[in-house]
C-alpha cells in the first residue's frame, strides 16, 4: 500500500483477531499481536503484494521487570517496496518459549541467538541457539534489568597459574548512581509526598 | 583397503590479519574447500546497550563513537536523529550541513580503509600506504571541528556541538579538489589490477533475493543491483537538498562491491562540496535552553543560563516517553537505534542494529565451496568492523 493508513486498514481488515492493536507514529507502524500469531502474522506481511515487508531488520526485547508479562519481544520489519518501517511486537512471561521465524527470516538466526544470550529468551525450533556475544561459559543474561552494571565475574591473568582467570568482580569504588533529578518535580520522596497529598484532599 | 577421510577444522583468528580485528572463524575444510564456516563473535562485546541504559542521553554519545570507529559520526547522527524526533525539535540549516558534511566524510574515511585493507588482503600493499595518507587529513579535519581525531562525540540532538573553527571550511574544499586524483590514482593500481581482478571477481555472489532474506543494507544490496539507500529513500536532515547519485553493481560479487565503495567515494566528494557552498553563517545547535547546553559568555552573564547549564551537564534533559526506530545510512550499511524512552533523563532502552552484525552472520552462506583463499577477499568485501558487531 502507498500509505499507511491503507495498510493499517488493510492489515486490521484481514488478519482482525490476530492484531490487538495498531497505531502509527513517527511514519511507522506499530502492531500489537499474540505470541500464537506471530508466525502467521509475519507470513502475510512479508508475502502479501501490499505490504511486503521483506526484509527483517532487528528483533530485540524490552525488559519490564514489574510486569507480570516481562518481556517485550519487538521485530522491526522494513518493505524496500513501498518504503515503510513496521514495529511488531507482543509480550511473553519470563519462562515462555516462543517460535523461532528462522524458516521465515534465514537473518533471524543470529538476532534470536542474540535475544538469547542477553535475555534469555527461548525460541522453538532454532536450528543452532547458541550464546553469541558473551563469552564462552558466560552465565546470566546481561541486557536483563536486574542483571547489575558491573557484571558479577572479571577476568585478570594470573601469574601464579599462568593462565586467564575469572574471579568475583571486586571495585576499589562501588559503582555510584547518583539521583540527579529535579527536586521541583522528580525525585522519588516528592512523587510519593504528591500522591498523599492527592489522597488527602 | 579403504582410507579413511577426515575434514579438517581450521581455526582463522582472532589475531589473524585479515580478521579485520577479533573475529574467531572456526572453518571446515575439505582439501582447501570450505564445507562450512561458524564465525565466533563477541570477543569485543563492551555492553555498549546495557551502558547506554545507566547514561544520560548526552553522556550516551561518546559510546557510538566506539561502535563502527573508522565512521565515529555517523553512528552519532542515527542517536541525535532519533532524540530529535521524539523531542520534535527542528535543527538549524547550518548544522545540518555540518552533519552531512562530517557523515560524507566519515563515508570517505571507512571506504579508503575498506577498499585499501581489501587490496591488502589480496596482495597490494601500495593502496593502503597512499589511502592511509588521505585519512590521517580527514582525521585531522574531525579533530578541528570535535577536537579528537576518532572518538569525536561532536552530533548532540539539535545539532552539533560548536561551530567549525576559522578555516577549516577552506581545508576541506582544497582536499575536495585534490582528493579525487587519489581515488583514480588508487583505481589505476587496482580496478584493471589482473591479480586484483582475479581475486574479487565472481567470488562471494550475493542474489537479489538473498540479500534481502539476509538482511543486507548499504553496499552489500546495492552490488547486488537493488538500488536502496537511506539517503535517498528516506532522507534525514538536508540530503533531500543535495545532489548525488547511488551507485550499484550488477553481479553482487566482491569486485562490483569494490566498485560501489570507489563510486561512492567519488559522490561523497560531490555532497561535500556541494555542503560547503550552500552551508552559510547561522546557530549550529538548537536555541532551546532546555537541550542545548548555553555559551561559556551567556553562563556568565545570565543567571537562567548558568541554570541549564548546570541541569543539562547533572541530570540531563528529559524526553517524554516514545518509542521509535530511526536509521542512518552509514558507510557500511543501514545502521539504526531503536530507542524507547520513559520520560527520565536516561534511555530505558537503546538498542543499536548494526549492519555488520547481519553481513557478517551470512558469511557461512557467502563462503560455502569457496577456496580458504577467498575468506580474507570476502571477509574484506563485506566490510566488517568489529566495534559494532560486537556492541
Amino acid at each position: 500500500m502507498k500509505n499507511l493508513i491503507d495498510l493499517e486498514k488493510k492489515i486490521n481488515s484481514e488478519l482482525t483477531t490476530k492484531i490487538n492493536k495498531t497505531k502509527i507514529k513517527h511514519n511507522q507502524i506499530y502492531i500489537e499481536i499474540d505470541k500464537e500469531d506471530l508466525i502467521d502474522v509475519l507470513l502475510f506481511v512479508k508475502t502479501n503484494k501490499d505490504a511486503k515487508f521483506r526484509q527483517l531488520i532487528d528483533i530485540t526485547v524490552v525488559d519490564y521487570p514489574e510486569e507480570l508479562q516481562r518481556f517485550k519481544i519487538v521485530y522491526l520489519l522494513l518493505s524496500h517496496e513501498f518504503n515503510q518501517r513496521m514495529i511488531l511486537s507482543y509480550f511473553i512471561n519470563e519462562k515462555e518459549v516462543i517460535s523461532s521465524i528462522t524458516s521465515i527470516f534465514p537473518s533471524a538466526n543470529w538476532m534470536e541467538r542474540e535475544v538469547f544470550d542477553m535475555y534469555g529468551v527461548n525460541f522453538k525450533d532454532h536450528p543452532d541457539l547458541r550464546r553469541i556475544l558473551t563469552d564462552y561459559g558466560f552465565e546470566g543474561h546481561p541486557l536483563r534489568k536486574d542483571f547489575p552494571l558491573t557484571g558479577h565475574i572479571e577476568a585478570r591473568y594470573s601469574e601464579e597459574q599462568k593462565k586467564v582467570i575469572n574471579e568475583p568482580v571486586k571495585l576499589e569504588q562501588n559503582y555510584r548512581n547518583f539521583d540527579y533529578e529535579s527536586p521541583w518535580e522528580g525525585t522519588k520522596y516528592i512523587k510519593e509526598q504528591v500522591n498523599t497529598d492527592d489522597k488527602k484532599n | 583397503m579403504t582410507k579413511k577421510i577426515k575434514n579438517l577444522n581450521l581455526n582463522f583468528g582472532p589475531q589473524h590479519p585479515a580478521a579485520h580485528g577479533v573475529l574467531r572463524l572456526i572453518l571446515e575444510l575439505d582439501g582447501e574447500v570450505i564445507e562450512k564456516a561458524d564465525p565466533h563473535i563477541g570477543l569485543l562485546h563492551r555492553g555498549t546497550e546495557k551502558l547506554i541504559e545507566n547514561k544520560t542521553y548526552m553522556q550516551a554519545v561518546p559510546y557510538f563513537d566506539r561502535l563502527d570507529y573508522v565512521a565515529p559520526m555517523n553512528q552519532e547522527h542515527a542517536f541525535a536523529l532519533a532524540i530529535e524526533k521524539i523531542l520534535g525539535i527542528d535543527v538549524p540549516i547550518r548544522a545540518q550541513y555540518i552533519r552531512v558534511m562530517f557523515c560524507e566524510i566519515g563515508r570517505i574515511l571507512s571506504h579508503i580503509l575498506n577498499v585499501t585493507t581489501q587490496a591488502l588482503d589480496v596482495g597490494a600493499l601500495t593502496p593502503s600506504l597512499w589511502g592511509f595518507e588521505e585519512r590521517e587529513t580527514l582525521m585531522t579535519f574531525y579533530e578541528r571541528a570535535s577536537g579528537s581525531r576518532l572518538h569525536a562525540n561532536y552530533f548532540r540532538a539539535g545539532g552539533v556541538h560548536q561551530d567549525l573553527p576559522v578555516g577549516l571550511e577552506r581545508d576541506i574544499s582544497k582536499f575536495c579538489e585534490t582528493f579525487p586524483k587519489v581515488i583514480d590514482d588508487l583505481e589505476n593500481l587496482l580496478t584493471d589490477n589482473r591479480i586484483f581482478k582475479q581475486r574479487n571477481v565472481d567470488i562471494g555472489i550475493v542474489t537479489k533475493e538473498d540479500a534481502l532474506d539476509y538482511s543486507f543494507s548499504g553496499v552489500m544490496i546495492r552490488g547486488s543491483g537493488i538500488p536502496w539507500d537511506l539517503r535517498k529513500s528516506q532522507p534525514y536532515d538536508c540530503y533531500d537538498q543535495l545532489e548525488f547519485k547511488i551507485p550499484v553493481g550488477k553481479n553482487g560479487d566482491c569486485y562490483d562491491r569494490y566498485l560501489c565503495r570507489i563510486e561512492e567515494m567519488k559522490e561523497s566528494v560531490f555532497i561535500i562540496k556541494q555542503c560547503l557552498a550552500k552551508m552559510e553563517k547561522g546557530p549550529i545547535k538548537t536555541f532551546d535552553g532546555k537541550i542545548s547546553p548555553p555559551s561559556k559568555k551567556e553562563i556568565k552573564q545570565s543567571m537562567e543560563a548558568l541554570i541549564h547549564h548546570f541541569k543539562l551537564f547533572t541530570e540531563g534533559y528529559r524526553v517524554p516517553e516514545d518509542e521509535i526506530y530511526t536509521a542512518v545510512e552509514a558507510p557500511k550499511g543501514e545502521f539504526g537505534v531503536y530507542l524507547i524512552s520513559d520520560g527520565s533523563s536516561k534511555p530505558y532502552k537503546c538498542k543499536i542494529r548494526a549492519p555488520g552484525f547481519s553481513h557478517l552472520q551470512s558469511m557461512d552462506y557467502l563462503i560455502k565451496g569457496h577456496m580458504l583463499a577467498d575468506v580474507p577477499a570476502v571477509l574484506g568485501s563485506l566490510d566488517i568492523v568489529f566495534g559494532e558487531v560486537d556492541r
